[in-house]
């Protein structure tokens, strides 16, 4: 409640700031002191303190689960702002704005990890998403920038209809639109209420495959994350990613048994679909910013894996996952930003005239290859470890691995360009803090690759 | 608590080496890091040490365990020998950014005592990648022509491998009784036969990449003929020990049914290998490729015989991991020696040396016997104890594993006369004086080769206790 109401005043507070004051330092800074304050206002609601405290009627149900995710989610959004502010600056005229639509973003987050009614759910993702496209038309002089906003526009709101329609059956079949839907049994004569119940849930389903880029509906995600500020990819594909993914499960999570057997299959395909279309896609790429767009696509393949059953393993790698995924992203974008081209040539010979970032993006690299000493590993493992628990045929972890390797291969030809090929790379002016501010993110990766339980302790005590 | 100093020395080191930009002092580190580490092998084998027991991941349920029995010394008595022995060795050879080849060294070494040492499942995992990890980037910097490519073969080979692994670690470990990785429990874990059939796969799949075993062994010549040198002697002195050792500590004893059924394709693999590898040696003209197939084969030798489950076998494969090292690597230092002063490893456009430089020819001849095992040699003893159990475990399949004893001695014959003697090349006469320092490791080595030939006593009371583990119930 309290990050609903916080983050949403912020916004608003924000919207006037960029009216007021002209210095992109001072919005930044208050930017910044917001995040503080939307943290410190969640993590007093995981203590038990709000700001406003009144019965949602069922609207929102605040677990310890969604409250830390939450919390997660602004941690990584405020170092995203806090590395990614100076190139945010130039894009378009009014930075402020673009500061006021990241907190109305995260007040959608914040609605996607606590509805307890399906209305919400739609509502969380509208308030999600239209700052997106927004986001995505930033670069107004830009005709890619323009392109991918609409199609991501179009694309968007026919999901979102979609989700509606979803919800629209499942209350023709239960009466309810809860998350605890009253239970039907078919055999009773409630044939026909079945069958509306798992088509609403599938068009659910689609839907929200829709939002977190899953194969086959992912086919916006390339053109819209390779045409959108860079800047911007970088946050699309990680924190709003990973507040998609929240409320997949959320929803799934309790409503998966009423799809039966077929749910097993229906999932099982939308993730070798996944992993299929975004690794291989993602070999063939010849530009780095696309070629993470699918990678981003692939990833998203080994976060479904958290749907396939209720475990601990399933949430607490979801949050790992999401984490160390965001981090790695943006890290590397925070690399990409700084290339005046996004081609692997551009990359040639960063190894010897960048030692450090090009150490750095390697951490990155590996992280999102899921190698050990780098967080990467342990979201991973706590996937393939919720499919295991979660009873899943062996057939399925082995192609994911078989994945896994492949996945290997893109990210080290990254690798390769830096190091073991000579030449001048294609770099903009880095200054030493801005590299320094990358190092953190490493150091957080690299921790988190020895120790993840340091991020799971707070999910119980 | 004394385990724990395998893993601080060459890390330690190898970051203190990163800020270290002038050649000889790092080599100077490099050096004395290794050297200690090769004292605290000496202090672990006569001295008990405990088991060093911490909490590292409470969720998981996984422990950082690092303990050493028989098994695990030899083999870091192995490790700790080759790093001092290939940094003397190659000390002179230019490297650019030595100190950062280095330190990757030494992580490397860190890696490989993880795994020795690791009993703890993932634990162990996290080491075999971790030893991995620095040798892609070796090979890739400082390799020859063909590196990348060979290189990254390599690496997504052995990645794919241990992923295996990683899905076997997970299955296994949810069916531990108590939800641990410690591999006490792993060889109590409640699998059904079918189950241990499947985790028994995906184990050997990651091991038998690392040994290699005949189909999987396609990245090997390649990536021991790209490296350098000095990876070249790490790779196949101690890694490839890796994956027997994977075998022996967590394959037989973790899934004995499974082990016992699929004996004899694994068996009938090792010695395809085996043959195919030998065959293919005789017609290698690049030294370097010669030794690559060599030990393909002498590993093929060894997995064959581990599968047989005989005790006396076992023991030959043990005291063999580390004959195998130590003979192997004193080649590649020759090998070595040979290329940087006549810059070919083509045996056509040598010829002479026995003539130019007698020591060195001297010490060629020894390392060949030794790589054919002729008695007196420290392989000998542990050969003939492998053949002795293949053909207790089936005639046929030690006559055939028996003809590559043959082929090595025509390949390896082969190479000493084209090497050693016959007319002088133009290239062998460039020849300056001899490296020292490369030479001496070569003297030390060959004593171990013959001290440990005439007297391997003391390595049967090494791998006793492990033995009496494996076979002892």
């Amino acid at each position: 409640m309290n990050a609903i109401i916080v983050s949403a005043l912020l916004g608003v507070i924000l919207m006037f700031c960029s009216w007021g004051i002209k210095s992109p330092r001072l919005q930044k800074n208050i930017t910044l002191v917001g995040f503080l304050v939307l943290i410190v206002a969640n993590l007093a609601q995981l203590n038990g303190w709000y700001v406003i405290d009144f019965d949602t009627k069922g609207m929102l149900s605040f677990s310890r689960f969604g409250l830390y995710a939450n919390t997660l989610l602004f941690i990584v959004t405020f170092l995203y702002i806090w590395i990614n502010a100076e190139e945010v600056d130039q894009i378009g005229n009014q930075s402020g704005d673009f500061y006021a639509l990241f907190f109305f973003i995260l007040c959608g987050a914040s609605i996607l990890t606590s509805f307890d009614n399906l209305l919400m759910l739609f509502i969380g993702i509208e308030i999600l998403s239209i700052p997106l496209y927004i986001l995505t038309g930033a670069d107004k002089k830009n005709l890619l920038s323009n392109e991918a906003s609409l199609k991501y526009f179009l694309m968007g709101s026919f999901s979102t209809g979609i989700l509606l329609l979803g919800i629209a059956f499942i209350y023709g079949a239960t009466g309810s639109f809860r998350l605890q839907a009253p239970q039907i049994v078919p055999s009773q004569g409630f044939a026909m209420e079945q069958y509306l119940l798992s088509a609403g849930l599938i068009l659910i389903f689609a839907a929200m495959n829709f939002k977190v880029s899953a194969a086959p509906f992912h086919f916006w995600t390339p053109d819209v994350y390779d045409g959108a500020p860079t800047v911007f990819t970088s946050f699309m594909a990680t924190i709003v990613k990973s507040a998609a993914f929240v409320a997949f499960i959320t929803v799934f999570h309790g409503q998966a048994k009423s799809l039966g057997n077929s749910w097993e299959l229906l999932l099982s395909f939308v993730i070798v679909a996944t992993m299929l279309v975004g690794n291989i896609t993602a070999v063939f790429q010849r530009s780095v910013k696309r070629m993470l767009a699918y990678s981003s696509i692939a990833q998203a393949g080994f976060m479904l894996f958290a749907l396939y059953g209720v475990s601990d393993f399933a949430n607490e790698g979801i949050l790992l996952y999401m984490v160390v995924y965001s981090l790695a992203t943006i890290g590397i974008f925070g690399v990409l930003i700084k290339m005046k081209e996004y081609s692997f040539e551009a990359f040639h010979g960063l190894g010897k005239s960048h030692p450090l970032l090009a150490f750095l993006t390697t951490v990155f690299l590996m992280s999102l290859a899921g190698i050990p000493l780098t967080g990467g590993f342990f979201a991973k493992y706590y996937m393939l470890n919720a499919l295991m628990v979660a009873g899943a045929g062996l057939w399925l972890v082995i192609v994911a691995i078989l994945f896994a390797a492949i996945s290997v291969y893109y990210y080290f030809r990254l690798i390769q360009a830096m190091y073991f090929v000579p030449g001048t790379p294609a770099i903009k002016e880095v200054d030493k803090t801005y590299t320094y501010k990358l190092l953190v993110i490493a150091i957080l990766l690299l921790v988190l690759g020895v120790f993840p339980n340091l991020l799971f302790n707070y999910l119980y005590f | 608590m004394f385990l724990l100093s395998f893993l601080l020395i060459p890390i330690i080191a190898a970051i203190v080496l990163l800020f270290i930009k002038q050649d000889s002092k790092s080599q100077l580190i490099a050096v004395g890091a290794a050297l200690l580490s090769l004292f605290a092998a000496f202090y672990i084998l006569t001295n008990a040490t405990g088991a060093f027991d911490a909490a590292w991941l409470p969720v998981l349920n996984s422990r950082f365990v690092l303990q050493a029995d028989g098994l695990s010394k030899i083999l870091i008595l192995l490790t700790a020998i080759a790093f001092p022995a290939i940094f003397i060795a190659t000390g002179k050879n230019i490297v650019n950014n030595k100190n950062v080849f280095l330190s990757l060294m030494l992580f490397t070494q860190a890696g490989l005592m993880g795994v020795f040492l690791a009993g703890d499942a993932l634990l162990f995992y996290f080491f075999w990648e971790l030893a991995l990890i620095p040798v892609y980037f070796l090979c890739s910097i400082w390799g020859g022509e063909k590196r990348i490519a060979v290189t990254f073969k390599f690496f997504i080979y052995t990645f794919l491998g241990s992923l295996f692994m990683l899905i076997g670690i997970i299955l296994v470990y949810s069916k531990t009784a108590d939800h641990n990785f410690l591999i006490e429990s792993f060889k109590h874990a409640n699998l059904t036969t079918a189950q241990q059939a499947i985790a028994f796969a995906l184990f050997f799949i990651a091991f038998a990449i690392k040994m290699p075993i005949f189909p999987l062994h396609t990245w090997q010549p390649d990536a021991y003929e790209q490296s350098p040198t000095a990876v070249t002697m790490v790779l196949s002195a101690v890694m490839v020990k890796m994956g027997l050792y994977g075998v022996i500590r967590w394959l037989l004893p973790l899934f004995p049914i499974a082990a016992s059924s699929h004996a004899i394709m694994v068996i009938d693999l090792s010695v395809i290998g085996l043959l195919y590898a030998s065959f293919i040696a005789i017609k290698q003209d690049d030294i370097k490729r010669l030794i690559a197939y060599s030990s393909i084969a002498h590993i093929g030798l060894m997995s064959a015989t581990l599968f047989t489950n005989r005790i006396i076998g076992t023991q030959g494969v043990l005291i063999q991991l580390f004959s195998h090292g130590i003979n192997v690597l004193g080649l590649w230092i020759i090998a070595d020696i040979i290329e940087q002063q006549t810059g070919t490893r083509s045996m056509k456009n040598l010829g002479g040396l026995a003539k130019k430089q007698p020591t060195l020819a001297i010490l060629l001849v020894a390392f060949a016997f030794a790589n054919i095992a002729l008695p007196l040699t420290n392989a000998f003893v542990g050969e003939f104890l492998m053949f002795n159990s293949l053909f207790q475990y089936n005639p046929w399949i030690a006559a055939a594993a028996g003809v590559s004893v043959v082929l090595a001695a025509i390949y390896t014959l082969n190479m000493v006369q084209k090497v050693a003697y016959g007319t002088m090349s133009e290239a062998v006469d460039k020849m300056v004086a001899p490296n020292k320092n490369a030479q001496g490791v070569l003297i030390v080595l060959i004593v171990i080769v013959f001290v440990t030939g005439v007297y391997p006593q003391p390595l049967f009371e090494l791998t006793k206790d492990t033995l009496q583990q494996l076979f002892v119930k």
